[in-house]
């Protein structure tokens, strides 16, 4: 495979996503806009946190935190530089550099954040863990409730309107692609270990303690990511938006999805961001919804919806992806039973 | 310094009041295959956790080609070239056997999560490597046609041939093997020994096993050690290990009476 089309493949989910979402974007009447860029932030967030609770088995209760500190970041940013323009851009164009910017700088502070939360926390395991990550969450949260210089409770108001379609399917897209070829590498796989047994991963030569710091703060930095996007979308960031409410909301997703399953917590993010909007009249019996959801599921489904597995693993897709490996190797080459790795299957003739 | 796979020098194992391993010294010679035998509690086990890691030693030193290795975690230990099997077998139940191998082959891997996520040269290289070298351990222990089963579901004999072929895949100087043979019918117990033989030909490894089953240990190693009570007993080839007093009074002894009772009992009977 030449260097070119490597790129070209690492970038083919952008060049679809974008411009079916820059159409989409004047059409779409603005309540519509509105769920699907909460759609778009939960997919952030599920997925993200995935990585850590789902792939790496370690059970984080702290995401609000880290989506607080990339709005809030992303926030100041944007705040900052509202009135400046790049004199060589027009002013749209100059608003959305900043915009980028501010994500950048939202996902960095984020991923620092997530060092300072991991490092001690992650040598603590299972209920320990989710406790102190819970705890952090919460630190996180009243130290912007009690600085002068982020608002303190009421937050920071009057953001421009800087998220749309656009940012938000393609942050989602990332968070997707992320999450997916992370799963198909040897990182990732050295996450897998992790979960399935940590002193035989250690004994085998798998950094424990780094790679779930590292899968930590890539976790952190998406959800910085996700935070900076529904602030932007709202013009709004208080404290109020980043409780422990929001980080369980994020763990209902991922638990009902199926925890190590990318394709349930998308699923699972659509569903219940939907739901939750048709249900809003209802708005008070949300939690006991999110209880009963959770309480049905576990008694049924405990795996979760999709278990570990993905979309491309249903029977479906299994055999869509062995016929067209077996197109492309030519019928001696292919064995049958090689379709689970898709990803190195195929990958050798594309 | 030598040039020794690893070198145990004096090390001292205790918790609390107990001294689990007192005085241990071991010297593995390239390609060697030595036993490492003793009753129930008698440190074996204490050993290897010493050796790779899992314990930081009281005392004494663990040295690998040369290097001292002690208060290392385990993970660099075995990228330096130490690796194990656990007596009671944890392989990565839920991962398919090709991956459970891949994840060992991880050990000195360059590739970072960047190029992972941007799918660059060096990601398709490293992964196409580690395909190869995954697929090699497998065939080696005869498990190419289980490549795509969760290893959960394996068969007993063949969950124990993975962690040996996962050990190996790491690319060790040393392979620790703790109990492989345990479980298994006799068939199967020579089977595994031809089996251990044939890695270290093969791969020109050192290999340390520990073993219950006196006939395996016997059959297979060229040097073997035994612990008591922490305290190594004796030393030697099979034939002096089975004619030292000290090792059938502390060891052999129940297994031998046992075996008189069951053959020669009108015998012993006055």
């Amino acid at each position: 495979m030449s260097s070119a089309r490597a790129v070209f493949r690492s970038i083919l989910p952008f060049l679809i996503g974008a411009p079916i979402l820059a159409a989409l974007q004047p059409v779409m009447p603005p309540d519509y806009t509105l769920i699907l860029v909460a759609v778009g932030v939960n997919v952030v967030l599920a997925v993200s946190l995935n990585v850590v609770n789902g792939f790496t088995g370690q059970f984080s209760l702290g995401h609000a935190g880290f989506m607080a500190v990339g709005a809030y970041t992303a926030a100041k940013i944007t705040l900052a530089l509202s009135g400046v323009q790049f004199g060589f851009l027009p002013v749209g164009l100059s608003n959305q550099l900043v915009f980028a910017i501010a994500l950048v700088a939202a996902m960095a502070t984020a991923a620092i954040a997530g060092i300072l939360v991991g490092m001690p926390s992650l040598r603590l395991r299972g209920d320990y863990l989710a406790i102190v990550t819970l705890g952090f969450g919460e630190i996180i949260r009243s130290i912007i409730e009690n600085m002068k210089f982020l608002g303190q409770a009421t937050g920071l108001s009057g953001l421009p309107a800087r998220t749309n379609l656009v940012w938000v399917g393609m942050s989602a897209i990332a968070t997707v692609v992320m999450a997916r070829r992370l799963a198909v590498s040897t990182q990732g796989r050295a996450l897998f270990a992790i979960r399935e047994d940590e002193v035989a991963a250690e004994a085998m030569g798998v950094d424990t303690t780094g790679y779930k710091v590292r899968a930590f703060v890539i976790s952190a930095a998406y959800a910085g990511l996700a935070g900076a996007l529904i602030s932007h979308a709202i013009f709004l960031a208080t404290p109020r938006m980043f409780t422990f409410i929001r980080s369980i909301e994020v763990v209902v997703m991922v638990v009902l999805g199926g925890l190590g399953s990318i394709t349930g917590s998308v699923v699972s993010a659509i569903v219940l961001t939907i739901s939750l909007e048709l249900l809003r009249e209802f708005q008070a019996y949300r939690m006991v919804v999110y209880a009963i959801l959770l309480i049905a599921l576990m008694l049924t489904r405990p795996q979760g919806i999709f278990g570990t597995r993905e979309l491309w693993d249903l029977p479906f897709f299994r055999r869509l992806i062995r016929d067209r490996a077996v197109a492309a190797a030519g019928p001696a080459g292919a064995s049958p039973v090689q379709v689970r790795d898709d990803s190195s299957g195929p990958k050798g003739v594309a | 310094m030598s040039a020794n796979p690893l070198e145990v020098a004096k090390v001292t194992m205790r918790f609390g009041g107990l001294k689990a391993l007192s005085d241990f010294n071991l010297t593995m010679r390239p390609g060697e295959l030595v036993g490492l035998i003793g009753p129930n509690g008698a440190g074996k086990t204490t050993a290897f956790n010493a050796i790779t890691g899992v314990y930081t030693p009281s005392e004494g030193d663990v040295v690998v080609s040369g290097e001292r290795v002690n208060g290392l975690k385990p993970h660099d230990i075995c990228v330096k070239g130490i690796a194990r099997t656990f007596q009671n077998i944890r392989l990565f139940k839920q991962l398919t056997a090709l991956d459970n191998v891949r994840i060992a082959c991880h050990a000195g891997a360059t590739s970072g999560f960047f190029d992972s996520v941007f799918l660059t040269a060096r990601h398709r290289q490293q992964e196409a490597h580690i395909l190869q070298r995954a697929e090699e351990y497998l065939a080696v222990m005869g498990l190419t046609h289980r490549r795509n089963e969760i290893s959960r579901n394996l068969p007993y004999g063949e969950q124990r041939r993975l962690e040996i072929a996962r050990a190996l895949a790491t690319g060790p100087k040393v392979l620790c093997l703790d109990e492989p043979a345990a479980g298994m019918n006799a068939a199967e117990k020579i089977e595994l020994l031809a089996l251990i033989r044939s890695i270290r030909d093969r791969f020109g490894i050192a290999i340390l096993v520990i073993e219950h089953d006196m006939r395996v240990v016997m059959g297979v190693s060229e040097r073997m050690l035994v612990l008591d009570h922490g305290v190594t007993i004796a030393q030697g080839k099979p034939e002096e290990i089975r004619r030292n007093p000290k090792v059938i009074e502390a060891y052999l002894g129940d297994a031998y009476l046992e075996e008189k009772h069951i053959t020669v009992p009108v015998e012993s009977a006055p």
